[in-house]
């Protein structure tokens, strides 16, 4: 049964057109708020996207901070379609750092062909183990992930400190940091093409992005094509047809959040192996956070994350130009402009549906020949 | 005299879907008058309609005679029209008054309103042979008792008119009896009537006139004493359709499916099968009836795997077999058990799935859908494509998702999944629920030539002429216990009936 609000516009209608919708939405209201402060709004938004991509290095920057926008992106996807709410990718993000910097430090003596994926085990390890703890708990006592997940990106930022300032602390400095180990360092994409004998400008773009898109076609293929997919989203979707059809749904839960943990302990990769080749202070600078919004945006695809997480990448290297160009909208107010983003295609996602609806059948010719009322 | 309801030329659509087309309605004053439909038929579009859920599109409604608008289920009311839903809308947790003062309150506080209540309520229980204790929690009625009350509260705000809506899905025939006569009793006192169903039965039964849809139309209108069931019948279907299953005497051979003792609990641990014993041969039906709620589903749930056994044995093909999550109801379909639940949406399919992905589920470990961890997509496509043509689900799309079918053809998706299996134990809960007669005489023919092909099928249905006509053996379950067995032949509604009570029919005959 389809029921009476069932739904008969095409699908792409409410993938593609809701979260432009969304998009424009969020930037009219922040030209509103530029208004309020003086300033041209098309000004904005021309140097927003000039400082995006106007030149390589922007461009750069964007790809850079969108690699850490596909990780937690896809992690907090992944948990979607088991339906929980990972919101722990920060926490995860974080602990898989620790992975890759304890790997890194003591096994700096391996050739990096070696090493490299060495770490990026560690990172999957360390990220996985930190989500291990929270799915326990919801698959086998009912401690909500949402909550659980939240605490254990406190305890997770407490851990780090201690671990910087009393363990890991390079000796002899005051900076919470770990000695550098550019030995496990991930290439620079300007180093990479310059090998190729192309030119491009410097930038922290690195090769983890290549991982990351090769990690969108993985959580792709497991999601959609195989079999534990199968079973992960028939427990997300209806918890009593996986009861009926033999499938464990503690098993489900405990996986993806796994696989969520990993994929989120992957941002280290590229925010420490592929730029500061050192474990320092909060590193994961929230990415996880905004990663549920690239998820929302995102439709919980890959395609739809990769798109997503070019938008912020987009949005925090072009906001960093802009608070540079024009001095009054400051740094914070180009986190409101985010912030509207965020409001409008994650926690407001469907409030245009009704009307995209409505203007879908306005455009499509009415089937007289009606199906059966159902 | 003007009638109490007349619609003209309502319409509504959602979307491409016409649920309602140019609907014309005339229900005379004092009357009981019935809507037969099958399911998807636009029934239950038009009544919500009539009390203000949704707006139509085209066309007015006049209450005795006066032109109406309802824009929400308030005007309804005021209107003087009472609707008891098919699902009843009662809080569990508050006594039968709070629940009929709902909404009605009167003041902020509440003393004034509950006094007036009470008096008008014992009023009205006198009246029309009403009667339910006022001051006993909603959560500790029987669904009988239930419906009462949202008569009552329909009542007690002076409707005059009265929608049921599949008033007799939830009750024994005995108590679908009493209802009746409770409406009889209103309409003696002017009320009207307008009963929504789609068993014959009850139309022939206690109506005065009667409408028949059919997809969305309005077919037909009858005097109820000078129609028939077959009449209607096709009427409904739009051709001629078998009522009677047609079948031959059954030949069972040894018992492949055996029970001794079973208990079993739901999910919050409470013992709902308390200690049952049955078998099952190839090559027979048996059936078990009883009101919903007396422990079928939780005895379906054992033997199908999901839950656990908590006590004594079940033996598939002589092995015994305990269950319990997650695996149990995966093994259980390798000791050539399939099950078709109760509830298709929520547990024979994934309703968000595309209709492939739902013809391997519980089987998508097996090595025939598999390359190892990946799903052999176009091998699975083109399978579910195949069975679907064998089971005549329409339309023919294994891409379609799973919700966009009719209710008969989910059915038949997960009947063609299961019986695709050639499993030699089949149990089915409520095969037809919401299932169109059409798809009903096709799946009552799959059970049957499973049967002759030597299966044995457990039949769990509330439906006591589908329970009649198909099984060949009928236990009949009572809170918990198999209460009574017979076999078909010597089975009638009155019988079943007293047992589905727990009653021994032999004790009241001689008490009668």
């Amino acid at each position: 049964m389809a029921g009476p609000m069932g739904t008969d516009i095409p699908r792409w209608a409410n993938v593609v057109v809701l979260p432009i919708v969304n998009l424009i939405a969020a930037f009219l209201v922040s030209g509103l708020v530029v208004l309020i402060i003086g300033e041209n709004p098309l000004e904005v938004v021309q140097i927003l996207i000039w400082g995006a991509f106007g030149f390589e290095e922007a461009i750069g920057y964007t790809l850079f901070y969108a690699t850490n926008f596909i990780f937690t992106g896809l992690a907090v996807s992944i948990a979607f379609h088991c339906m929980l709410f990972n919101i722990g990718g920060e926490g995860q993000a974080y602990i898989g750092g620790l992975g890759i910097t304890l790997v890194g430090l003591h096994f700096g003596f391996l050739p990096p062909i070696v090493l490299i994926p060495l770490c990026v085990i560690g990172a999957a390890l360390f990220g996985a183990a930190w989500a291990f703890i929270p799915a326990y708990l919801q698959a086998k006592r009912g401690s909500h992930i949402v909550i659980t997940t939240i605490m254990f990106n406190f305890i997770a930022s407490s851990v780090m400190v201690y671990l910087l300032v009393n363990v890991l602390i390079q000796p002899g400095s005051m900076q919470p940091e770990s000695r550098e180990f550019g030995e496990a360092a991930i290439p620079f994409v300007h180093e990479a093409l310059a090998w190729l004998g192309v030119e491009f400008a410097e930038s922290p773009w690195n090769l983890s992005f290549l991982w990351a898109l090769v990690c969108c076609v993985l959580v792709w293929g497991y999601v959609w094509h195989t079999r534990w997919g199968y079973e992960m989203r028939t427990v997300g979707t209806s918890p009593t047809a996986a009861a009926y059809a033999g499938i464990s749904e503690t098993k489900s839960i405990i996986v993806t959040m796994c696989i969520s943990g990993a994929l989120a302990g992957f941002l280290g990769l590229n925010e420490i192996m592929g730029y500061h080749h050192r474990l320092l202070l909060h590193f994961s600078g929230g990415y996880g956070f905004v990663g549920i919004a690239v998820a929302l945006m995102g439709r919980s695809h890959p395609v739809g994350v990769c798109l997503a997480a070019i938008l912020f990448g987009a949005l925090y290297q072009g906001g960093a130009e802009l608070s540079f160009e024009i001095p009054t909208i400051t740094r914070e107010l180009v986190i409101v402009i985010q912030g509207l983003v965020i409001i409008f295609a994650g926690a407001l996602e469907f409030m245009f549906k009704p009307q995209v609806e409505a203007v879908f059948r306005w455009f499509m010719p009415r089937r007289s020949a009606a199906a059966p009322a159902e | 005299m003007a009638p109490a309801i007349k619609l003209v030329g309502i319409d509504k659509s959602f979307g491409a879907v016409h649920a309602n087309k140019d609907i014309n309605l005339n229900v005379s004053a004092g009357s009981v008058h019935g809507i037969i439909g099958e399911n998807g038929a636009g029934k239950s579009t038009l009544m919500s309609i009539l009390y203000g859920f949704y707006k139509a599109d085209a066309g007015d409604i006049f209450v005795n005679g006066e032109k109406l608008n309802i824009h929400a289920s308030q005007d309804a009311i005021d209107a003087g029209i009472g609707m008891v839903h098919q699902h009843f809308m009662l809080v569990d947790t508050f006594s039968v008054l709070e629940n009929i003062i709902l909404g009605a309150e009167g003041g902020a506080l509440l003393r004034k309103g509950v006094d007036k209540a009470r008096e008008e309520l014992n009023r009205l229980e006198r009246e029309y042979e009403l009667e339910v204790d006022i001051d006993a929690l909603i959560g500790d009625l029987p669904v009988g008792l239930q419906q009462r009350v949202e008569i009552l509260k329909a009542l007690y705000r002076g409707a005059q008119i009265l929608v049921l809506d599949e008033p007799t899905g939830v009750l024994t025939p005995q108590e679908a009896d009493h209802l009746f006569r409770i409406l009889n009793a209103l309409k003696d006192q002017g009320k009207t009537i307008i009963l929504i169903t789609h068993k014959l039965r009850e139309i022939m039964a206690i109506t005065d006139a009667v409408s028949v849809m059919r997809q969305g139309e309005m077919v037909a209108h009858r005097e109820t004493a000078k129609t028939s069931t077959e009449e209607l019948a096709e009427l409904m279907v739009g051709r001629k359709v078998l009522l009677r299953v047609e079948k031959g005497e059954a030949s069972p051979a040894h018992a492949v499916l055996e029970v001794e003792n079973l208990t079993a609990t739901d999910k919050s641990g409470v013992v709902r099968v308390k200690g049952v014993s049955f078998n099952v041969r190839a090559g027979e039906i048996v059936g078990i009836a009883g009101v919903s709620g007396n422990g079928q589903s939780d005895l379906l749930a054992a033997l199908s795997g999901i839950t656990k056994v908590t006590g004594g044995k079940i033996l598939i093909n002589g092995k015994p077999f305990v269950g319990g999550p997650p695996q149990g109801a995966a093994d259980v379909r390798h000791m050539g058990l399939a099950h078709v639940p109760e509830d298709r949406q929520r547990m024979g399919l994934v309703i968000p799935f595309e209709a492939w992905e739902c013809s391997i589920l519980g089987y998508h470990n097996e090595d025939e859908c598999c390359r190892g961890p990946v799903i052999d997509r176009p091998k699975v496509i083109q399978e579910s494509l195949r069975k679907m043509e064998a089971f005549d689900v329409r339309p023919q799309d294994p891409n379609l998702v799973t919700g966009n079918f009719s209710g008969g053809n989910q059915q038949k998706i997960v009947l063609a999944r299961e019986i695709d299996r050639d499993p030699d134990i089949l149990l089915v809960g409520q095969p037809t629920r919401g299932v169109d007669i059409g798809a009903i005489e096709f799946i009552h023919k799959r059970l049957i030539e499973m049967r002759d092909a030597g299966k044995a099928v457990l039949l769990v249905s509330v439906e006591l002429d589908e329970i009649m006509s198909l099984s060949d053996r009928i236990l009949v379950m009572f809170d918990g216990h198999i209460v009574g067995e017979i076999p078909a032949s010597e089975a009638n509604e009155r019988i079943l009936g007293l047992m589905m009570a727990g009653i021994n029919p032999d004790d009241d005959e001689e008490a009668a």
